[in-house]
């Protein structure tokens, strides 16, 4: 019944705010089963607040967000989360005074499908190794790690990745990359924020840049390479 | 006038004080951690609790229905409360939710006292724990020592549920970060209506199995919401264990200094609380950052 290539995620008319200030402006995207879609843009694009209003966690004022077609906007982020939408929030927000594990389990209590532990251990090995560790004793490239592992515990049918590369090792981020990887080649639907634009390139087939909260250009990521005056423009390379 | 005798009943005084003040500070520091609301009715919970089981007791006789019945009441009081009352105020300004929570703490009081007078109430201490007991170096009241037993076995219940079960897990969490597990697929609304119900119960409980030691007023739960305030804050806030750790160090802190003049047991409570703001202002077993 799933297929690769039907459309999995159709955003249209988004519109948000905090409080009086218009931040998103009649965004609109989509993204295809099992594909890898970077949004980018400058700080202050709106690229996180769309991720955010995706999840739910701002509610949009108007647009629709419709996953396999059913309209999720205005709702709450647990019933989000539930139709299989994931967000791995820029900050992170492992549970400090959970362990690895418990971090984890908490991710699947409500899942209606969820990976088995070892499963979630065996894509990163490294917070086997920690996984009675409390989550403020962890680096920063564990932490990221653990906030993807417990988006992926609920076996989610897109994830949201807002700037998963940020402030870590370029060690680390080599080894995240190829975990990102991995999980586009097993199939996982990705929407991914990245101000390293080489690593979003690398990751994605298509791109939406974002400025001042409007879409100014979409397209695959081959395209963009080849569009200096975008490039230029929007993202200031 | 200081003897051996005379202090080690001081310190096990403090003990039953103690315990009993960390059961209604644990109530009161997990629903301030989850919910962000600091709820000023919880001395009227601990009222209630004791009310509820002097009306079970009228009808059954039996003190131990009495408890478990007053702890069911608190729990559905609690919830309701939440649901009706206290969810309207989670996104206004912190002095509306004290404002809010103070005037239900008024009200159910006031309700009380239209219920059954302000006259005192008492509830007799169940037939096998009444009496005296010899500890072979002093005497003691049966049920006070029974009730160090019940205190303890009721928080060894809130640690069992809040460190060994899913719901103990996502409350944890949601002290921590509410907004995170509601994206993480938890219905954060539901879990704010079980711990404010779990609270009000933890109070509710220990106002009935204290209500044998005192006697029922409608203003009895005043003062120990004031004491069970300076036990969160040097427990540190959102914190169980520092609950436990902040009530037997304010209870014997409130026995001792009674030993030697009860008119500065208040005075010793609230100098203590101002030590451990000035060196750790986020309570001796809290997180810091949560202040």
């Amino acid at each position: 019944m799933a297929k690769p290539g039907e459309t999995l995620l159709a955003v249209e008319g988004l519109n948000s705010y905090y409080g009086d200030s218009h931040i998103l402006f009649d965004v609109a995207m989509t993204v295809a089963r099992g594909e890898v879609v970077a949004l980018l843009g400058r700080n202050g694009a709106g690229k996180s607040t769309t991720m955010k209003s995706l999840m739910g966690a701002v509610r949009p004022r108007s647009g629709s967000v419709k996953l396999e077609g059913e309209d999720l906007a205005g709702r709450k982020p647990h019933r989000i989360a539930a139709a299989g939408i994931q967000l791995v929030p820029e900050e992170r927000r492992v549970f400090g005074s959970l362990n690895v594990e418990e971090n984890i389990v908490l991710a699947g209590v409500s899942a209606p499908a969820r990976w088995p532990l070892d499963r979630v251990y065996a894509m990163f090995p490294r917070l086997k190794e920690r996984r009675l560790s409390r989550g403020t004793d962890l680096s920063g490239g564990e932490q990221q790690m653990l906030a993807i592992a417990r988006a992926l515990a609920r076996d989610p049918k897109i994830v949201l990745l807002d700037e998963p590369f940020e402030g870590l090792a370029p060690i680390i981020v080599h080894e995240l990359v190829r975990t990102v990887h991995e999980l586009a080649a097993a199939g996982q639907t990705i929407v991914v924020v990245e101000q390293n634009l080489a690593a979003a390139l690398g990751l994605a087939s298509r791109a939406y840049v974002l400025n001042n909260g409007h879409v100014v250009y979409e397209g695959t990521t081959a395209e963009l390479r080849a569009t200096p005056d975008v490039l230029h423009r929007y993202l200031g390379v | 006038m200081l003897n051996w005798a005379n202090l080690v009943s001081q310190l096990f005084n403090g003990l039953a004080t103690g315990a009993l003040l960390a059961l209604i500070a644990s109530g009161l520091t997990i629903i301030y951690g989850t919910l962000g609301v600091l709820n000023l009715a919880h001395g009227a919970m601990f009222m209630l609790g004791g009310y509820a089981g002097w009306v079970v007791y009228q009808w059954t006789g039996s003190f131990a229905l009495a408890v478990l019945g007053a702890s069911a009441f608190l729990v559905i009081v609690g919830a309701i409360l939440e649901l009706v009352v206290i969810r309207r105020f989670y996104g206004r300004p912190g002095e509306d939710q004290i404002l809010v929570t103070f005037g239900l703490g008024i009200v159910i009081v006031e309700l009380v006292r239209r219920a059954f007078g302000s006259l005192s109430l008492t509830l007799p201490a169940p037939a096998w724990a009444s009496g005296i007991t010899s500890l072979g170096f002093m005497l003691y009241p049966t049920y006070r020592i029974a009730l160090i037993g019940i205190v303890a076995a009721a928080l060894l219940a809130l640690y069992f549920v809040l460190y060994r079960t899913k719901l103990g897990l996502i409350v944890r969490a949601g002290i921590e970060d509410a907004g995170m597990v509601d994206i993480l697929g938890v219905d954060v609304g539901k879990v704010f209506m079980v711990v404010f119900g779990i609270g009000a119960m933890a109070a509710g409980f220990a106002g009935a199995v204290n209500a044998p030691v005192v006697s029922l007023t409608p203003d009895g739960g005043d003062a120990i919401l004031i004491e069970t305030f300076v036990v969160v804050v040097i427990g540190g806030v959102g914190s169980f264990f520092g609950a436990v750790l902040g009530g037997l160090i304010a209870g014997e802190i409130l026995s001792l200094t009674s030993m030697v003049d009860p008119a500065y047991s208040q005075f010793a409570l609230f100098a203590a609380m101002t030590l451990v703001l000035v060196f750790r202002p986020q309570g001796l077993l809290g997180a810091a950052g949560r202040e």
